[in-house]
């Protein structure tokens, strides 16, 4: 916690900075001296102060309990949580285009395998759970799910 | 009494019976999976009740919810993981009491004082709310920014093991919060040009972002399999229960009253009132003893607070706006959605529907005895669910659910950055809570502010001038100064 607490302390700080700075630009309510800059100067300031002091207290060895160290999971799948990530963005950048129904289960395939689920299993269940959101979602609550490549069929 | 009348009438319906029914089991189901919580359940079930008249869409998220928090008791006996936070602060002496061979009765008082309990914070929430109402229709601007000040200031300092985390917490809630126009001066602030952003952060993908995506991506990198404490199937876990009501009525009560307490203060939920009944059950018990060995005694009490939390947390969610926990932060959304905002003008313009709100709260906790039955019955087989396979479904049905709110992909990507900077929250320590009230209250603090100015013209002291709010800024400023008090008291104790 204690190495985490400097950068993340860091990075704020640089955040609380920025978001002062830009805090400033911001117009006044007419006839007033404040406006809407005030919240995001106060919060940037907030941001800066809290930095500083997260930073301060990181080199003090004496404000973490000798147990505060979260145990290491035993094995960590950080290839997991990416390929979750990535295949949210793939969703996202390729459903309009290519369409839920063709997107979704290539999605849930991706994230099924990230997470050792086996392939005949995660081939049922990826064709499964798309049909049974698309019903929920198209059919039922009548989101405009994207057709994208069926569209001329539809 | 028509109100009382009309609001039986709207929820003694098919429609609404079914999705209570339905709800009810669906809450069951994802508290009783541990790294799925009541609070997840509630996001994912937005973008479904989005759809539904505002009463069924209440009643779905209040049963679901009342659902979950019980349901989370389960795997805590059988596999020593909580099925959501709120049980966490028992699972060992569920466990325990388990592996001494007493299933039926960890998971019958799990069930029972979960009832029980939640009985007690719907009453307090019933007898409060319109009594609250009254008094908070003659507040300004003045009370209600106090109002939000002590909102945060309990989210941090009572909810909290680091205020100073807290604080950074809510600080980048209020930055979320200032995306948009939505400001006194109108001002565009943080939006790069972007028409969406111009509209601000929709709060409900963000939710479902921080409450189930960050979730998601945690089990992803987990590798934990837990084993099953009992293979045999179980007995009436009814059995012995009234004799522990007459045993411990103490403890039902002060459980009870604490945990609806807790709940009403912003920002603190089921979680945080099961973990302060516990220790305050250890403290005055007359057998401290037997605490951590398998004992019954902390699970009556802390079992019946976190269920007493969930009625507790809606009345300032109904009464002000401010909600009491994250459950109730996603609700008030839900509420605005349903053009149901909340405040003490709801009691005076839609009382049915807040009778309505009641009469829900009251049948899913009676629901809750035979479909807990249920589930306790047929906890088994979910436990063997993999949560592997959920998850990704999970996944695509938050995307959808996203996308649904505004029909617009701008929410998947909020959803998705949510979700992520969520995930490095809980890995660093910073509390989610804070940054949810902040995102919830934000606007309403900055716009109850800036009125407060004009009309005291630039007089900052006028902040202090009428009682409520005087009491209400005094106090906060008092919770605030407390740390250093204390601080300061212990460097002056002689050592």
């Amino acid at each position: 916690m204690r190495r985490s607490d400097r950068w993340v302390g860091i990075a704020l700080a640089g955040l609380g900075a920025v978001v002062l700075w830009t805090g400033r630009g911001f117009p006044n309510v007419p006839g007033q001296r404040l406006g809407a800059g005030f919240l995001p100067m106060l919060t940037g300031a907030g941001l800066v102060l809290c930095a500083l002091a997260l930073i301060a207290r990181s080199q003090r060895a004496g404000a973490y309990p000798a147990d505060a160290e979260p145990a290491a999971p035993r094995r960590e799948h950080y290839g997991s949580a990416l390929v979750i990530v990535a295949t949210v963005i793939a969703y996202v950048l390729l459903a309009d285009r290519v369409g839920f129904l063709f997107v979704a289960p290539a999605c849930l395939i991706a994230v099924f395998l990230a997470l050792r689920v086996r392939l005949v299993p995660a081939l049922l269940w990826a064709i499964g759970g798309t049909i049974v959101v698309h019903v929920a979602f198209y059919k039922l609550l009548r989101v405009p799910l994207p057709w994208g490549l069926l569209r001329p069929f539809y | 009494m028509d109100a009382v009348l009309t609001a039986f009438g709207l929820v003694f319906q098919p429609y609404v019976l079914v999705v209570i029914v339905l709800s009810a089991l669906y809450g069951l189901f994802v508290g009783a999976i541990p790294g799925l919580t009541a609070t997840m359940a509630t996001a994912l079930l937005v973008p479904v009740t989005f759809f539904m008249p505002p009463v069924p869409a209440i009643a779905a998220i209040v049963t679901a919810t009342a659902m979950a928090i019980f349901a989370g008791d389960i795997p805590s006996a059988l596999l020593r993981m909580p099925g959501t936070p709120a049980s966490a602060a028992y699972t060992d002496e569920a466990y325990l009491l388990t592996r001494k061979g007493q299933a039926e009765i960890a998971l019958g008082s799990g069930l029972v004082f979960s009832v029980l309990g939640g009985i007690f914070g719907v009453l307090v929430l019933i007898v409060a709310a319109p009594a609250l109402a009254e008094v908070a229709l003659k507040f300004s601007s003045f009370e209600y920014f106090w109002l939000v000040m002590l909102g945060f200031t309990c989210a941090i300092f009572i909810a909290g093991s680091d205020p100073l985390k807290g604080v950074v917490s809510l600080l980048l809630g209020l930055l979320i919060s200032c995306v948009g126009l939505d400001n006194p001066a109108g001002a565009p602030r943080y939006t790069f040009g972007n028409a969406e952003l111009a509209g601000g952060i929709s709060l409900i993908p963000l939710m479902i972002g921080m409450f189930a995506v960050g979730e998601v991506l945690r089990f992803a990198i987990s590798d934990d399999k837990p084993a099953m404490a009992v293979e045999r199937p179980f007995g009436n876990v009814f059995r012995g229960m009234w004799a522990l009501v007459k045993k411990y009525p103490l403890q039902l009560l002060r459980g009870s009253a604490l945990g609806t307490l807790v709940g009403a203060l912003p920002g603190a939920g089921a979680d945080i009132a099961a973990w302060m009944s516990y220790g305050m059950s250890k403290k005055f018990s007359k057998e401290p003893e037997k605490f951590g060995t398998g004992h019954v005694e902390g699970i009556v009490e802390s079992g019946a607070a976190n269920n007493s939390a969930l009625g507790g947390a809606w009345i300032p969610a109904l009464v002000f706006g401010i909600p009491g926990d994250s459950i109730t932060a996603i609700a008030i959304g839900v509420l605005y959605l349903k053009n149901m905002n909340p405040g003490p003008m709801l009691f005076v313009e839609n009382p049915q529907n807040i009778y309505a709100v009641f009469i829900v709260f009251m049948l899913a906790q009676i629901l809750m005895l035979p479909l807990g039955w249920l589930a306790i019955k047929v906890a088994k087989q979910i436990l063997r669910i993999p949560a592997a396979v959920l998850m990704p479904l999970i996944l695509l049905f938050c995307v959808v659910g996203s996308f649904a709110i505004n029909n617009s992909m701008f929410g998947v990507i909020v959803m998705l950055v949510g979700g992520i900077v969520a995930f490095f929250m809980e890995r660093w320590g910073f509390p989610i809570a804070p940054t949810i009230l902040a995102v919830v209250l934000g606007t309403m603090l900055e716009e109850h502010f800036f009125s407060s100015l004009v009309k005291a013209d630039g007089n900052l002291l006028a902040f202090f001038e009428r009682p409520i709010a005087g009491t209400l800024g005094v106090l906060t400023l008092l919770i605030w100064g407390l740390p250093l008090l204390r601080r300061r008291a212990r460097t002056a104790a002689p050592t």
